[in-house]
């Protein structure tokens, strides 16, 4: 593999990138704030005696609901060995990433009082559609499947997100929503659909948490 | 004359981004059925019978007929022809709504704009709207099954289903980018062109490689032109007309809609949005100053028509 000065725009540096991608998510990620990867600035890769490699990058994201841009600078190490560890990102942004909206806490209260509880499937539908009302669970479930992506994340893997096949909301004590869902995401490298099982909890205040998550073999076809 | 070529291709794609006027009833902003798409080619053929016939030129793993619209102005001389195939992978929804917009787009002005009629003087377009039928039916069962990408053929072993059409190509088949598994979505098949999917595309083309001028296959994939990348062995001697045709394309459709489409074979491009290492080999750099990749990539329906010589291909 290729060590010192990688070129950006090749797999290997927008793959190590993607990770930053989904940490930001598992961080900031919320029913109304996203981030992609707009553009990878440059990046380098050490391997580190025999236990990994570590990429460092200059990234530019994007936060896709303002639709505002940023640099941000990380740092992606990708352990070897067996069983295989999850990466280790950090990173730094330009802007101070923002507190909670005010659209965040009318959603929030609007599903806080547990007497209709969120229930939907097929999240876009076959047609590619998704109800305007759905589309901030839509971002929260991005959010909530980046700390699987993040999880899965190797030198050999791209994820996104491709479908919420199930999400239920739970009746809890707690402040915070909770959630019951199965994501099905999209490995770029591999073309196949991973079904992943997630129980999460959101609030403005404490973003998203996951309490469980699980992958289910893909169904017989 | 590869200039000219280039201007009526740069014609062909602005016009198919300007698309104001729908059809009298057909929905081509709605993803149809595979039903609906066979009723629609039968009309064409009904509504524009001195310009459109249907040719049957396959058939799938569970026996249903592969067809093309076969359009153009009828000739005396022999004439070049574009070939455009939707639909290899099954999920990929918009490759087919988009070959029938394309063949709605080209019969509504070719009357009126006289580029476009020069094209349908010149050249048929064979365009196949759904060629990897099994899998696009199976991919409208039902929520589940949506996200299906292969053909229908069932495994060796008969407990898995499906091979890549777009891995089953004569083209270094089997090397790289691929699994030997048969669960697996890049599955290449048993041996190359095992499928009869890639069978009646082999057949077809090959058998009029002379006469295809453009080789098109349609994916759903980012806003990309992709020109299939060059090899020191397999050189495309016109590389630069290929690039000069995609980059004027994408120009046309910048200035009609505003959309940028990446236009290339450079390791930059390909490497970028395909993300997946059959792209991304070290580039070797040879006298005249080109770069190239190391290898093609295995067993596409791209790779495999511009070995056939076919001078322009793009995905």
């Amino acid at each position: 593999m290729a060590t010192g000065e990688l070129n950006p725009n090749h797999f290997p540096a927008r793959r190590a990138a993607k990770v930053v991608q989904h940490y930001l998510n598992t961080r900031y990620g919320s029913p109304y704030r996203l981030f992609g990867l707009e553009e990878v600035l440059s990046a380098t890769a050490e391997d580190v005696d025999d236990t990994g490699r570590r990429y460092h990058l200059q990234i530019s994201a994007h936060e896709i609901i303002s639709n505002r841009k940023q640099k941000c600078s990380a740092e992606v190490f990708f352990p070897r060995g067996e069983p295989t560890q999850p990466a280790e990102v950090k990173a730094s942004c330009e802007e101070l990433l923002q507190n909670t909206t005010a659209q965040e806490e009318a959603l929030y209260q609007r599903y806080k009082g547990n007497h209709s509880l969120l229930s939907a499937q097929y999240i876009p539908d076959s047609q590619g559609n998704i109800e305007p009302d759905m589309m901030p669970f839509w971002h929260l479930s991005i959010a909530a499947s980046s700390f699987i992506m993040l999880n899965e994340s190797t030198e050999n893997t791209l994820y996104n997100m491709a479908q919420v096949a199930q999400i239920t909301q739970l009746e809890t004590e707690s402040d915070e929503l909770k959630f019951d869902s199965l994501m099905l995401l999209h490995d770029m490298v591999s073309q196949e659909i991973l079904h992943w099982k997630l129980l999460f909890t959101w609030s403005p205040a404490g973003g998203v948490k996951v309490q469980q998550m699980k992958q289910i073999p893909k169904p017989h076809h | 004359m590869l200039t000219s070529l280039g201007l009526h291709f740069v014609a062909l794609f602005s016009l198919l981004v300007q698309g104001t006027v729908k059809g009298a009833e057909y929905d081509y902003y709605k993803y149809h059925p595979m039903e609906e798409i066979s009723s629609w080619m039968a009309q064409m053929v009904k509504d524009h019978p001195d310009v459109v016939t249907i040719v049957d030129y396959g058939q799938t793993y569970e026996k249903r007929t592969i067809s093309l619209l076969k359009i153009g102005i009828e000739s005396e001389k022999r004439k070049k022809a574009i070939w455009m195939d939707c639909g290899i992978h099954a999920r990929e929804w918009i490759a087919p709504a988009f070959c029938q917009y394309f063949v709605k787009q080209i019969l509504q002005s070719y009357k009126t704009d006289a580029k476009i009629e020069t094209m349908m003087r010149d050249m048929d377009f064979y365009v196949t709207p759904v060629l990897n039928i099994d899998g696009y039916l199976y991919s409208w069962k039902d929520n589940t099954t949506r996200l299906w990408r292969k053909n229908r053929s069932p495994g060796p072993s008969g407990d898995c289903y499906g091979t890549d059409l777009n891995r089953n190509f004569d083209a270094n088949w089997g090397t790289i980018g691929v699994s030997f598994n048969c669960s697996s979505n890049t599955y290449c098949g048993t041996q190359p062109v095992s499928e009869p999917e890639a069978q009646a595309v082999t057949y077809f083309v090959g058998s009029r490689k002379d006469d295809i001028l453009c080789f098109l296959t349609i994916h759903s994939y980012g806003q990309l032109l992709l020109v299939p990348y060059g090899h020191p062995n397999f050189t495309a001697p016109n590389y630069d007309e290929l690039m000069e045709v995609g980059q004027a394309a994408a120009t046309a459709i910048w200035n009609v809609h505003k959309k940028n489409y990446t236009v290339g074979s450079s390791p930059d491009v390909l490497c970028k949005y395909f993300e997946t290492s059959q792209f991304c080999f070290d580039p070797l750099t040879t006298d005249d100053g080109k770069t190239w990749f190391a290898d093609p990539n295995s067993g596409s329906s791209r790779d495999w028509a511009r070995m056939q010589g076919i001078p322009y291909t793009y995905t």
